[in-house]
């Protein structure tokens, strides 16, 4: 790491900080999904990392390249974008998805498709 | 002083990471359903672009920042491809 012998103090506290703190959520995230009970429990444990980890690691790598050449490096914020839009809308997909299943296999977990639900999902 | 701080910083980011995605593995292998396995892949996905961002600050090269856009571009499909999948028993009608 001779490279990171350039990088000044100030900018070194914010990144290390930042990489620690997006490692751990998303260790945290990934514990969840290994412990939680059902699967509806365990689809919200993940989402910690999918968005405020790699967010603070995405932070911590605009930071770091952008004291390090002395620019603004913002194509990180490709993936944030990218993140951000995409997580929610796969995340509905697959619990929509297994909704039908269970449903179609008549589970007690879930709930029952109510009238007016039933139209708005037609 | 900042290079070994950074340094030690980044192992620690790496070793949780690495963590993270044996958790992830480990759901993949036990299930118990095809569900639970989808969601797994995804969070997998996810830690591996973590990773290989972090490993780009470890090597101070910005070429390892294209494979982590690569991985989350297809990480987004599989996953919407897979639920797809769930839902209907193919993926394109």
């Amino acid at each position: 790491m001779s490279h990171a012998a350039d990088l000044p103090f100030w900018a070194a506290l914010p990144v290390a900080l930042l990489l620690l703190v997006g490692a751990g959520l998303a260790l945290t995230g990934s514990i969840g999904l290994l412990t939680l009970r059902s699967f509806y429990e365990r689809l919200h444990a993940p989402t910690l990392g999918t968005t405020l980890g790699i967010g603070c690691i995405l932070l911590a790598s605009m930071l770091f390249f952008s004291v390090l050449q002395t620019r603004f490096v913002l194509h990180e914020l490709l993936i944030v974008f990218f993140m951000g839009v995409t997580t929610p809308v796969t995340l509905m997909l697959l619990m929509r998805a297994v909704l039908y299943r269970d449903r179609r296999e008549g589970s007690t977990e879930v709930p029952p498709v109510s009238p007016s639900s039933e139209e708005t999902e037609g | 002083m900042s290079a070994t701080l950074l340094a030690g910083a980044v192992l620690i980011a790496q070793i949780m990471l690495v963590a993270a995605m044996g958790c992830a593995a480990f759901r993949i292998l036990r299930g118990p359903r095809a569900q639970d396995r989808v969601l797994a892949l995804d969070t997998l996905y996810v830690n591996a672009a973590m990773l290989l961002l972090v490993f780009g600050i470890r090597t101070g090269s910005t070429h390892y920042f294209d494979a982590a856009l690569v991985i989350t571009l297809l990480g987004f499909v599989s996953t919407a491809a897979l639920s797809k999948f769930l839902m209907r028993g193919e993926v394109i009608e």
